[in-house]
């Protein structure tokens, strides 16, 4: 069981991630962006925080295009395990991975803070978390402001692909701490609902010593994800 | 025109005259003249040799003001692994283990930038300690910053917080180094030259310490990282001399920060540092006057020469000038020196990471610097004489005098001792900096364990292993003011406190020292005796100085800011299970003041307040003050105490309020019989501790602090009332005030004095 965290230049939250991994028992290593292919032990696939290329053009944008990336996306598209982290999650958008767009926060301010979520989806990365539960986790970025058109939001609401609400929501419902529509903290894709894309850090909170562990049945589950998950080229391989 | 310069004059011929001008206008003294062309047998320097010799002799990069003051530190210690002089002082962490860590540190001020250009001079400030501390082989893991701005009213003060807080937050969040503290105080002493310190820590193999060294003759110099433009020439005259209002156009001096590339460097370097001495010789940031300073350098310090062809540097724009490539101040540059043979290696790494790597010289063995441009030689200069005989100056001293306070100063104060409390709890610089800190990613590199947001430090854990880095960057300006000497002892021993208070042994300081003009006395003098101050605590406490930097000039026309020797104190926590979590209190928890009570509000911030600039600082004890932080880390250590705040400006109601803003519960706290209302809640003369302890626990704390012959008085209790209220012994006197009410106020205030300016640019 191994995990590959991608690094991009510019991802600073990728040795977070391996040892999030690690915290939950898993093995990982980091994968350079200008790779063409995946390990072929890799079992699942994690994009992290950090500020891709500068992100100096739209967040995520030169991230999402390159070398790596369609290695990833037959990986995801195969129905194996992909976890995007802010950073990620924005490639994860750019890639068209995953629908939808992350926007300045509202505020127009980089924030960083512990926001309360609920967990509202359906994946199997979320099998750790029982229905009604919560978690108290850290956001850090400027641009988490989750936008869609009418019509996507309301297929991920009705498949329940929406993976995680802000509980502090404004008067029309949007997340208080970045302006993110529906308060949508995350979502799920994929042909399995094996690609998750969040804005909140699970790997900063893997340790009770490092203000808690909320995060953690997130990334037993991508350790563990891999046998259900595994993607089926590879199970017949 | 002085004489010296009359007399010079007539010996030169016109053109030699001109040079003469010209070095003049860079800020070199006639004097200064005259010994740059005895270096250089009785020639007169180039153009371009004259802008190396004033950058290096700039007060910035010479310290020639403050030299013969700094030698008064105490320096060493058994920890002591590197000391002041290079990049960043680096101190052992685990002397236990042979191979352990060690961590590298340094703070350094990046004031006259920020004033002119906020978002830009905070944001390379941040990225130019990161490379100070990463020039050492030390992976940045935390960041910490101190800020002193101008009167909230001020009509510059908005824009410059909103710059400089975006600045430190758009560098170091795109970084990745978590930035865990930041100290930031607002008066009109500052209006029109701001501080803005920046400190940095990385950790270290003990046996993988870079320095800057070009040894090696025959081995190749190489530039890394960005590629030079014209930004930041003469940054470092510019942050030598003082403001004008006329020199709030100096806009293009001020170097513009990629922190992406900067990032890139980072991980370039340490995988260059990984392969070790079989590719690298040395190794050093371009700073403050860039490839200049760093050719000097680290010539001088390895006693040989460089020879460089700067049509080799890679340049941003066309048509560069040799004048304007040597004192470029373009971020995210390295100069090194690789192993002869070993450049295509070396080049590889840079490669990997998209990063300019090209050899522009070699190491000779003449003791020269030597610059070539377009074939011809434009600079033959000797390395050591200007790295390190600057001049130094033993500037005048006037010690300034004490203020005693008037009788009745104080008048106002005890006659409403509730809007006391209140005018100090909601001041702009007490009032908690949460606005700030949420633009700050204080998380990144998943080591955080706590922020200073409330905390009495911060506190990063060590990688893989279970001990912590404790950290505070603090100074009582007005204090400062008051007793430039007293204060500066003062700002040591909070910082001591601080990291004691959370359960750690201080292993070392850092300085940046913010002061006047050294051409006033009075100012000068502030200097002098704050580096006694310092020197003094840090002996008493034994903690040694590793890292600092001088800023000077920090004044505009004849006024200057408030004295302000910003002091970094680094601890070490051998084992983190042992310290409970900060901010984890429950309702009925108990708080216990250790030490003895103030004894006047003569010095304090509400002092202040009522009579700005006046009052007689009392000596504080060193030997009671260390007494009472070790009592404070073996409780907290021992499991005996849940947290622990020393109380430091704005006095034990400011600490309260701390307490109860980090727990989100309110605090109602009773003094013993005998004490003063005003005096016990907002006096600061003596050092005492607040420190929370679970219900049964507080006889054994009692006990403890009693064997130790230091007195501890039960306050009260958190989370028993909903309003947050501090009472005398009779209930006579008391504030109080709703407890949400009273966060909501004091959290708006520094949110609202950025919001009140015209909204800035994004």
């Amino acid at each position: 069981m191994a995990v590959t965290v991608i690094t991009f230049p510019g991802s600073n939250c990728d040795r977070d991630c391996v040892a999030g991994v690690e915290s939950a028992g898993g093995l990982a290593r980091r994968v350079f962006h200008k790779e063409h292919e995946l390990p072929t032990d890799t079992d699942a696939v994690i994009l992290p925080g950090g500020f891709s290329f500068g992100d100096y053009l739209r967040c995520g944008a030169m991230a999402a295009r390159s070398h790596i990336m369609p290695a990833v996306r037959r990986f995801a598209d195969a129905g194996g395990p992909v976890l995007g982290i802010c950073n990620g999650f924005q490639i994860m958008c750019e890639a068209q991975m995953l629908p939808g767009a992350l926007l300045r926060n509202a505020e127009g301010r980089f924030v960083c803070e512990e926001v309360e979520l609920d967990i509202v989806g359906d994946s199997p990365l979320l099998v750790g978390y029982q229905p009604g539960d919560g978690m108290v986790v850290p956001v850090a970025h400027g641009e988490g402001n989750y936008t869609a058109d009418d019509e996507t939001l309301a297929m991920l609401e009705r498949e329940r692909r929406v993976a995680f609400r802000y509980r502090d929501l404004d008067t029309f419902g949007n997340a208080t701490v970045n302006g993110a529509r529906r308060g949508i903290a995350g979502i799920i894709g994929g042909p399995k609902r094996n690609i998750l894309g969040m804005m909140p850090h699970p790997e900063r909170r893997a340790s009770t010593m490092l203000g808690g562990d909320d995060g953690l049945p997130l990334l037993l589950a991508l350790v563990g994800a891999a046998s259900s998950l595994t993607p089926s080229s590879k199970r017949s391989a | 025109m002085s004489g010296s310069k009359h007399a010079l004059v007539a010996r030169l011929n016109d053109g030699d005259a001109t040079n003469l001008d010209h070095g003049l206008s860079l800020g070199l003294s006639a004097d200064e003249f005259e010994r740059a062309c005895g270096l250089i047998g009785g020639r007169v320097p180039t153009k371009v040799e004259l802008g190396c010799i004033s950058a290096m002799w700039s007060e910035h990069c010479s310290y020639k003001s403050s030299r013969v003051h700094l030698g008064r530190f105490p320096t060493k210690g058994p920890r002591v692994l590197v000391g002041p002089g290079e990049n960043a002082g680096v101190v052992d962490v685990e002397p236990d283990v042979a191979d352990g860590w060690a961590v590298a540190f340094k703070v350094e001020s990046h004031n006259h930038p920020s004033y002119i250009e906020p978002y830009q001079g905070a944001a390379t400030g941040v990225g130019g300690i990161l490379r100070d501390v990463f020039t050492m082989g030390a992976r940045p893991i935390a960041a910490m910053n101190l800020l002193r701005f101008g009167s909230p009213e001020h009509p510059k003060t908005p824009g410059l917080v909103d710059g400089v807080v975006r600045g430190i937050g758009g560098y170091g969040n795109c970084f990745g180094v978590p930035t865990v503290w930041s100290q930031a105080e607002f008066d009109p002493a500052y209006d029109k030259n701001i501080l803005v310190n920046a400190f940095a820590l990385g950790v270290v193999r003990k046996d993988r310490i870079w320095k800057g060294n070009a040894s090696g003759v025959g081995n190749p110099v190489m530039y890394v990282g960005a590629k030079t433009g014209r930004d930041g020439i003469h940054g470092a005259t510019m942050a030598s001399d003082s403001f004008s209002d006329s020199k709030e156009t100096a806009r293009p001096t001020v170097q513009v920060g990629d922190p992406f590339k900067e990032k890139l460097l980072l991980e370039a370097c340490l995988e260059l540092f990984e392969r070790g001495a079989e590719l690298l010789v040395g190794i050093q940031d371009m700073g403050a006057a860039g490839l200049t300073s760093s050719a000097f350098e680290m010539a001088s310090r390895a006693g040989s020469g460089v020879s460089l062809d700067l049509d080799q540097v890679p340049a941003r724009e066309t048509a560069m000038t040799a004048y304007e490539i040597m004192l470029s101040e373009s971020q995210e540059r390295m100069l090194l020196v690789a192993r002869a043979g070993k450049e295509g290696e070396v080049r590889a790494i840079f490669e990997k990471w998209d990063l300019d790597c090209t050899t522009i010289g070699v190491v000779t063995d003449d003791g020269f610097v030597r610059l070539r441009k377009d074939g011809i030689e434009v600079c033959c200069l000797p390395a050591e004489p200007l790295a390190d005989e600057a001049p130094r100056y033993k500037r005048p001293l006037t010690a300034p005098v004490p203020v005693p306070l008037p009788p009745g100063a104080l008048k106002a104060l005890t006659a409403k001792p509730a809007d006391a409390i209140r005018n100090v709890l909601l001041s702009p610089s007490m009032a908690p900096k949460s606005w700030i800190y949420r633009q700050y990613d204080r998380e990144v590199g998943a080591g955080t364990i706590f922020d200073g947001t409330f905390a009495a430090a911060a506190l990063v854990r060590l990688p893989q292993t279970k001990r912590g880095i404790a950290m505070a960057l603090v100074c009582d300006s007005r204090q400062c003011f008051l007793d430039p000497k007293e204060g500066a002892k003062r700002a040591v021993v909070e910082g001591v406190a601080r990291v004691s208070a959370v359960g750690a042994l201080p292993v070392g300081v850092t300085d940046c020292l913010n002061y006047g003009s050294p051409l006033i006395p009075e100012q000068m003098a502030q200097l002098s005796l704050g580096v006694d101050g310092i020197s003094e605590a840090c002996t008493a406490l034994d903690v040694p100085v590793v890292s600092g930097n001088v800023s000077l000039y920090n004044q505009t026309d004849a006024h200057a800011v408030l004295p302000t020797p910003t002091i970094g104190v680094v601890g070490v926590v051998d084992d983190l299970d042992k310290v409970a979590p900060a901010m984890a209190l429950k309702p009925g928890d108990v708080l216990v003041r250790l030490g003895a009570p103030p004894t006047t509000l003569e010095g304090s911030l509400a002092c202040w307040q009522a009579a700005r600039g006046q009052g007689i600082l009392r000596p504080l004890d060193l030997e009671a003050a260390g007494a009472l932080c070790t009592l404070t880390r073996e409780l907290r250590v021992g499991g005996h105490v849940l947290d622990a705040w020393p109380v430091t400006a704005g006095g034990l109601a400011q600490t309260l309020f701390s307490v109860a803003l980090g727990n989100e519960l309110p605090v109602r706290s009773t003094l013993p019989d005998g004490e003063d209302f005003l005096v016990s809640y907002l006096g600061e003369d003596r050092l005492c501790f607040v420190v929370a302890v679970d219900n049964q626990g507080v006889p054994a704390v009692q006990a403890r602090a009693a064997r130790a012959g230091i007195e501890a008085v039960v306050l009260g209790a958190v989370g028993v009332t909903p309003q947050f209220s501090l009472h005398d012994h009779l209930g006579d006197r008391s504030f109080s005030a709703d407890f949400a009410t009273l966060v909501a106020e004091a959290e708006g205030v520094v949110g609202a004095i950025v919001h009140s300016g015209s909204r800035p640019k994004a």
